[in-house]
């Protein structure tokens, strides 16, 4: 019997495979959607960290397959999509081994320490991905973290022997299918049917990130002589720029041209307020006396002697006062007064100290780093050596409103050049600065939330402050797909970004 | 020790395959030949379920009737802004039954039945779009029913009996729409509960005015489910005080509703019966599934249901054709217990139809061999659940859902 109602269940099991439920329209069926007038059989993505899928101050699997390109290519399936490759490197703790030799750090993770509070710390672990042992490009990811856009299309960018020095690209040369190609040869060598392009960020960006120690390069057409903290001519960026996309539409259905997001739209500048030091009334009238000749004598007899103007002697005033207080900083965009003051007899500590001091502004922006520099003792075996009140918090850490003056008339430069050439070569361009604008005044609201540039919370920014979240990249692939379905008449489908994640949360110990 | 009640929640979870509820409606392959039509109805001792007011009339001294049905189900979802799919990949299931009759005297039987009327299995893809609310399911419930028979005269009888229930219950889900372990692996939480078990009962009875018409009417009482102490196992769940996730005990309850069926039975041209029953299940009592974790810093899971009360109207035809053969057919329409906006992909159910026929052969005077089957069909439909919360933020799981199942059944009967 008990065989019988097998046999009988297995023959009806074989004519219910045709009535299992299906729907009047499946998604899942070829034709649902629609690739319109693009090609997205060989998707190629080029750009830099922002491409590859960086976060957190590093580059590792789970953040590579939450990359933008990688969640595009994914929904590119519906739609006549071919496989995606992508580089991914050997762990996720995402630090680097030059032969052997750790050169890039770990990704940062949220840590809560004992007494509860939150921060990021750097994960722990002996990272695997060794540069001189990366698999062999080309990739369909071809996005190359601090890329700049001139690096794209340099020779001996992926040479592993250049890396110390600076001239090469450890993630370029891990991939590099030799040591004298270029990033945009290597990925033109695939021959896209489709592509996307953002590159300039880092143009500008590492300036801004390093508090605009570097150089503006406006004017200087030569990338070679260019510090790594420089900003790219923009005739240098026009020019490499549009040859990049002239080898990459060769091919091409067509191509999407990303724009230059604001430094003031990204946490790493927005986090660490301007007034970060509290003092009582006691303290700020203390610290205030110890300017006191300084204000009333040194900078008005500076400008009397025609040394500097009232305007900036007024701009170099130091007052305390009870409450928040703008730290003090070195600023090298002030004259320096080091040696007139050594010249008059003062002390060359002291004399070095107000060489080009001032107070923080409203209109500076102090990074991310300075943090963990804030408020802490410069030596610490002088108790009152307190950055941002004894001490000057270095130039590095604030992007001061001049600098960022050139940030914005370089990043402007850069913008219109992108949006002329998307224009002029008839390409998709996405408006990734308004985008991201939006997100960080007010925020986005998606199913389940509102995305937002606040950091470690706000869910569009990874913990170092520059770079998205997954489900930030989520976001910027939903922002890339509009801009594709409205210029080629597709119609990809947009993922739902709440199901992405934002920053990872680890302890290094074992908590109980 | 009662652990049913996570069963029952869960068991509410795989409504898809069957009516009402969590309900599997399959408690006897000549009635269910009939669209599961029964409560009028008096030839075997399938009454056990149906009725038991009925077991009093049954002919023989001793009716045995035992059968086992076959699950086939997939339940099918789509988002089109999203482009997601998922297709249910769903372990065949397999209810039983037993029931004997033992007629005592001429006034009083006796019976007994061993039923399984809650109890499936919904496998989604692991991780998949819904994966927050439900990756898998396995729901398993016995019900043992006693029962006696009173013939009060010839048109009129009740009935009834204690009803013992044991279950276990395994659930898998994904903590939230996003949290991971630093290698990517999504958080999840098995609860698992076993041998939770309840008592309820059942009552009714029959009215045949004439020779040919039987009314019937018959009640089964709530059963809440009370699972105490099962385990909840947390994977992947990340290293950091902010995601207290540790493997902990659990309690959860899960309602049974108490269901009242009324229905009519009618011969006519002496060999075709006519059955009509009308079933309303009180589902209302189903407000929220919640899992109270034993750890304090475990949050507790809430989860509204709001379930309504629904009625499921059943036809069924027989026709003896010989006496060998009995023919039978019929139809129900089951309405669904969810509301609008409360459409989780754990019991994906909107209003269905169901279209059985089957069987019965005599092999000799004692043995019969019955054959069932049922298609249930349900609309394509556009539904969503609307609370889940990510972080204290609504976010509605949505999107087209599509069902069905087949469900072949075989059984024999055996009267002496």
């Amino acid at each position: 019997m008990k065989n019988t109602i097998n046999i009988c269940l297995g023959l009806l099991a074989i004519g219910f495979v045709s009535c299992e439920p299906e729907f009047d329209n499946p998604v899942n069926e070829e034709g649902f959607y629609d690739s319109g007038s693009a090609d997205f059989s060989n998707y190629v993505a080029v750009g830099n960290s922002l491409t590859a899928g960086f976060a957190d101050g590093a580059l590792y699997i789970t953040g590579q397959q939450n990359s933008y390109p990688n969640i595009m290519a994914g929904q590119f399936e519906f739609a006549g999509g071919g496989e995606f490759t992508q580089p991914l490197v050997n762990d996720n703790l995402g630090g680097l081994l030059l032969n052997g030799t750790q050169i890039a750090d770990n990704r940062f993770v949220l840590s809560v320490g004992p007494d509860g509070n939150r921060a990021p710390v750097l994960l722990e672990g002996e990272p695997t991905t060794e540069v001189t042992n990366g698999p062999t490009g080309p990739f369909n990811n071809m996005g190359i973290p601090g890329a700049k856009s001139f690096h794209l299309a340099a020779p001996g960018y992926g040479n592993a022997a250049g890396i110390l020095s600076g001239a090469a690209n450890p993630y370029f040369a891990r991939i590099a299918t030799s040591a004298n190609t270029t990033v945009i040869a290597d990925a033109a060598s695939l021959s896209p049917s489709f592509f996307t392009l953002w590159i300039g960020n880092n143009d500008i960006l590492s300036y801004a990130t390093s508090g605009g120690v570097g150089v503006d390069q406006t004017g200087n057409i030569d990338p070679s002589t260019y510090g790594p903290n420089d900003i790219t001519d923009p005739n240098v960026f026009a020019s490499v720029y549009s040859q990049e996309v002239d080898a990459l539409a060769a091919s091409a259905s067509g191509g999407v041209l990303i724009n230059i997001p604001d430094v003031s739209s990204i946490p790493y500048f927005t986090t660490v307020p301007t007034q970060a030091i509290p003092l009582d009334a006691a303290t700020a009238a203390a610290v205030n006396s110890q300017f006191a000749l300084y204000n009333a004598q040194v900078l008005p007899g500076l400008v009397a002697a025609g040394f500097i103007s009232q305007e900036e002697a007024t701009a170099r005033m130091i007052n305390f006062s009870a409450g928040q207080n703008f730290p003090i900083m070195t600023d090298d965009d002030l004259t320096d007064i080091t040696p007139i003051l050594i010249a008059q007899g003062i002390p060359a500590d002291t004399a070095a100290l107000l060489g080009q001091l001032r107070q923080v502004n409203n209109n500076d922006l102090i990074v991310l780093t300075a943090s963990s520099v804030l408020g802490t003792q410069a030596n610490p075996d002088i108790p009152n050596s307190i950055i941002g009140v004894a001490v000057p918090l270095g130039d590095q850490f604030v992007l001061t409103g001049v600098e960022q003056g050139r940030v914005a008339t370089a990043s402007a430069a850069y913008n219109a050049t992108i949006q002329g050439i998307a224009g002029s070569k008839d390409l998709a361009f996405v408006d990734a600065r308004a985008a991201l604008r939006q997100v960080a005044q007010g925020g986005v609201a998606y199913n389940g939330g509102v995305l937002t540039s606040v950091f470690a919370t706000g869910g569009a920014f990874s913990l170092d402050g520059v770079h998205p979240t997954p489900r930030g990249y989520a976001f910027t692939a939903n922002t890339i797909i509009d801009a594709i379905n409205a210029k080629y008449n597709a119609t990809i489908p947009k993922v739902e970004i709440g199901n992405y994640a934002t920053i990872t949360l680890a302890n290094n110990a074992p908590t109980q | 020790m009662k652990k049913v009640v996570l069963l029952a929640v869960f068991a509410l979870a795989t409504v898809v395959t069957y009516a009402g509820g969590y309900r599997v409606s399959l408690q006897g392959n000549k009635a269910l030949a009939m669209g599961h039509t029964g409560v009028a109805v008096v030839n075997s001792a399938e009454s056990v379920f149906f009725n038991p007011a009925g077991l009093v009339y049954l002919e023989n001294k001793l009716s045995i009737s035992a059968g086992v049905s076959g699950v086939f189900s997939t339940v099918a979802y789509q988002n089109e802004a999203l482009g997601t799919y998922a297709e249910t990949d769903n372990p065949i299931s397999t209810p039983l039954y037993l029931y004997a009759s033992y007629q005592a005297t001429d006034w009083l039987a006796f019976g007994l039945g061993i039923y399984t009327p809650y109890g499936s299995t919904v496998e989604y893809e692991d991780d998949w779009a819904g994966s927050h609310l439900v990756n898998s399911i396995d729901l398993q419930a016995i019900f043992i029913q006693g029962s006696v028979s009173l013939k009060v005269n010839d048109k009129f009888s009740v009935g009834g009996g204690p009803i013992y229930v044991t279950g276990a219950v395994n659930f898998n889900r994904n903590l939230s729409r996003s949290l991971t372990d630093l290698e990517g692996n999504r958080s999840e939480v098995t609860i698992d509960a076993t041998g939770v078990t309840n008592w309820g009962w059942t009552a009714g009875f029959m009215f045949n005015p004439t020779d040919n018409l039987r009314i019937g009417a018959n009640y089964r009482s709530e059963i809440i489910l009370e699972a105490e102490n099962g385990d909840a196992d947390f994977e992947n769940v990340p290293n950091s005080p902010l995601t207290p996730f540790v493997d902990t005990q659990f309690d959860a309850s899960l309602p049974l509703p108490a269901e009242l069926t009324v229905g009519l039975s009618y011969e006519f041209c002496e060999k075709w019966t006519f059955a009509f029953d009308f079933n309303r299940a009180f589902w209302d009592v189903y407000e929220s599934l919640n899992i109270d974790f034993a750890n304090p810093q475990v949050p507790d899971s809430e989860n509204l249901r709001n379930y309504k009360n629904s009625s499921s109207y059943r036809f069924g035809l027989q026709y003896d054709v010989t006496k060998m053969f009995t023919l039978r057919a019929g139809y129900y329409f089951d309405e669904t217990p969810v509301r609008d906006g409360y459409f989780a992909p754990e019991t994906p159910r909107n209003d269905s139809n169901g279209y059985t026929a089957g069987l019965t052969v005599n092999v000799g005077e004692h043995f019969q061999i019955d054959a069932s089957f049922l298609y249930l069909h349900f609309k394509e439909v556009d539904a969503s659940y609307d609370y889940y919360f990510d972080q204290g933020v609504r976010a509605p799981f949505s999107g087209t859902y599509k069902s069905s199942a087949f469900v072949p059944g075989l059984g024999v009967s055996y009267k002496l």
